[in-house]
């Protein structure tokens, strides 16, 4: 019965041209299909994207030889021992998930009420233009937003003046650090919460409202269950990006430092790629350690 | 059925709504009386859903007033109004338990647990869905999450539960068999039903009064019997069963009268006897037969130059013999009571539908 088939469906595409019958073939041969899908992107994330990361945890195991400088090829966990031991290390690695999670903090506190006037209140042809003005802060450079706001937070700058007078603003420094990168990471908080808020249906506002809840009461037994995953799924983006930056402090936070400063810091001047290496690990894990918490409220499948 | 000497529990005066240059609802009065199963039936963008959402206080009247047992409740939000509603999609909280679902109305209220729990289980039973409670309404069938959606709705008893095409969603069976058991339910617990529906057949098989709806406005208000026997309208006799018109020439020829005339399909009698006292007679040509069952439809075209359906049940006759009639000369015949008077609409209206339509 199959042979049948394929005898006649190949009969009826050899005279239909070459680029018919390869479909033909490959419509036959689910196998050959998928894997002409499949290879380049495969190849993508198992070489360029896990193999970048293997390389990065076998290189935090070697040390450099202190007086040539020269990188050791011998396992050691020294980088490590070095890390947990030195009280900078602990104090950087606990600010850097400190501003991290105040950047998400924020930016949840204002992209809920956004969010929630975009996907709800708002006119539905008005809710294309807004997602487009939530965008479009992306299109500019990452580094002119930064000097953007290293010349607001200036000492006497705007910010200042709006404050009352020089020195009344937060100025350079970790106030500033999370300031700045909470501006730069809204959006991406923003979208997962409309995205969200939009396929929640408006019939369940109206039955809560029905069944005798005011608006508060609709918004704290309804609305912000509903959407936790969403939140979530936008805690990813910004706490992870705030995570790994090291120019906005670098631009905006004065003497601070982060994780991302140390990891720069031994990549340049102290030309010690394995302990950079080591480093780097310290954000991994905590967005692995994140990402497997985070995993049990259904919060992925929202990205 | 007249409200009489009580206070009607809905009752609509003038009311309109419109939505940019669109007039949704065009000027409605209605009183629906206390305990009453009241169907409003129209075509899809006729208004009806439009006057409950503004029964239950979603949508705001442009004009008009909305009074709840005598109680101006216009200008009231849905949470201070004494009605409830089941949505068309049921709108079950999706990270609540069936149980809490239900009993969301009663927290709201502030209702002490045990109290909560035993009403919530009582309502539960009376849709008999006990021992779901701990349910995912995700969890639940399409026939299941509708009585959910009933229960929460019916649990805090109010005054008058509006229903948004409750049955839409349902396949057929389902669909008859909850026809039923709402029409039991209603009558248990003798609460005022206000739905919505599209389907002629609901409307006319669960209500008590039905009001059909055509372009934001009531063509006619009546019990089932004298929606579908005396149509106030060409739209109502169209609209509620199949329209068979007999006008200008052909109503003059048969009928020996001017106006507009509807026939029901059911009424009229295929090849029978011959026309007798106090019947009409009429000759034509079988056009089209469609068999469907139980029933088989021909459609015909009379020789006085009309068309009309004829339904006839098929109690010896199957689809092969009525195939073959196709094409055939055929007598009619039906009782001349049964020809019913069609009012034409009232000038003004049509005029004020067709700018409307303009608006389109």
């Amino acid at each position: 019965m199959t042979s049948t088939l394929q005898r006649s469906a190949g009969g009826a595409s050899a005279v239909r041209g070459p680029v018919r019958r390869l479909s033909a073939w490959l419509h036959r041969h689910a196998g050959v299909r998928l894997a002409a899908l499949l290879t380049a992107p495969l190849l993508w994330l198992v070489v360029a994207y896990l193999g970048s990361l293997a390389v990065l945890l076998v290189s935090a195991l070697w040390t450099v030889n202190g007086f040539t400088g020269a990188v050791v090829h011998q396992p050691t966990l020294d980088n490590f021992r070095t890390i947990l031991s030195d009280e900078v290390y602990r104090a950087v690695t606990l600010r850097s998930v400190g501003v991290a999670a105040a950047v998400t903090a924020i930016d949840a506190l204002i992209a809920l009420p956004m969010a929630f006037y975009m996907a709800k209140v708002a006119r539905p042809r008005y809710r294309r233009w807004l997602v487009v003005a939530i965008l479009t802060p992306l299109w500019a450079s990452y580094l002119v937003k930064a000097y953007a706001w290293r010349v607001l937070l200036a000492n006497g700058g705007p910010v200042d003046w709006l404050l009352g007078g020089p020195g009344n603003g937060p100025g350079y420094g970790l106030t500033a650090t999370v300031l700045v990168l909470a501006y730069l990471w809204l959006p991406y908080m923003i979208l997962p919460i409309y995205a969200g808020l939009e396929r929640l249906p408006d019939s369940l506002l109206e039955a809560s409202g029905d069944l005798g809840a005011r608006a508060g009461r609709t918004l704290r037994a309804v609305v912000l269950p509903v959407i936790v995953p969403s939140v979530i799924a936008g805690s990813i983006f910004t706490f992870s990006l705030s995570l790994g930056d090291y120019i906005t402090v670098q631009i905006v936070g004065g003497k601070t430092q982060l994780i991302g400063n140390l990891v720069y810091a031994n990549i340049g001047a102290a030309n010690n790629l394995p302990f950079a290496a080591a480093l780097a690990t310290i954000p991994v894990l905590i967005m692995v350690i994140y990402l497997v918490a985070v995993r049990r409220s259904g919060a992925l499948e929202e990205l | 059925m007249p409200a009489g000497p009580a206070t009607p529990a809905v009752a609509l005066h003038g009311l309109r709504k419109s939505f940019g240059t669109v007039e949704a609802v065009a000027g409605v009065d209605l009183e629906i009386a206390d305990g009453e199963f009241f169907a409003m039936l129209g075509p899809s963008g006729s208004g009806k859903t439009t006057v409950l959402r503004m029964i239950a206080g979603f949508e705001s009247p442009t004009a008009g007033t909305v009074l709840l047992g005598g109680r101006d409740v216009t200008r009231l939000a849905p949470f201070e109004r004494d009605v409830n509603t089941v949505f068309q999609d049921y709108a079950l909280f999706p990270h609540m338990s069936v149980r809490q679902n239900v009993e969301y109305g009663l927290r709201v209220r502030k209702v002490g647990r045990a109290e909560r729990r035993r009403r919530a289980d009582e309502a539960l039973r009376s849709v008999r869905l006990e021992g779901l409670g701990d349910r995912r309404p995700a969890a639940l069938s399409g026939g299941q999450r509708q009585r959910v959606a009933l229960a929460r709705a019916l649990v805090i008893r109010p005054k008058v539960l509006l229903l948004d095409e409750p049955l839409g969603a349902l396949d057929l069976k389902l669909r008859e068999q909850m026809q039923v058991e709402l029409k039991a339910l209603q009558r248990e617990v003798g609460i005022t039903f206000v739905f919505v529906t599209h389907d002629q057949e609901e409307a006319l098989t669960m209500s008590d009064r039905v009001a059909v709806f055509d372009e934001g406005r009531i063509a006619q208000v009546g019990t089932p019997a004298e929606v579908y026997e005396r149509p106030a309208s060409p739209f109502v006799a169209g609209f509620v069963g199949t329209s068979n018109l007999l006008t200008g020439a052909a109503a003059r020829d048969l009928l020996g009268r001017d106006g507009t005339f509807s026939v029901r399909p059911e009424k009229i009698r295929l090849d029978g006897p011959p026309a007798g006292d106090g019947e009409t007679a009429a000759t034509g040509r079988v056009a089209e037969v469609v068999y469907a069952g139980p029933t088989t439809r021909f459609v015909v075209d009379l020789d006085a130059g009309a068309r009309l359906v004829v339904a006839q049940q098929n109690l010896a006759t199957s689809s092969a013999d009525v195939a073959a009639l196709r094409g055939t000369p055929v007598r009619l015949a039906w009782r001349t009571e049964h020809a019913v008077p069609v009012p034409d609409p009232v000038p003004p209206t049509q005029l004020s539908k067709e700018s409307a339509h303009a608006y389109r």
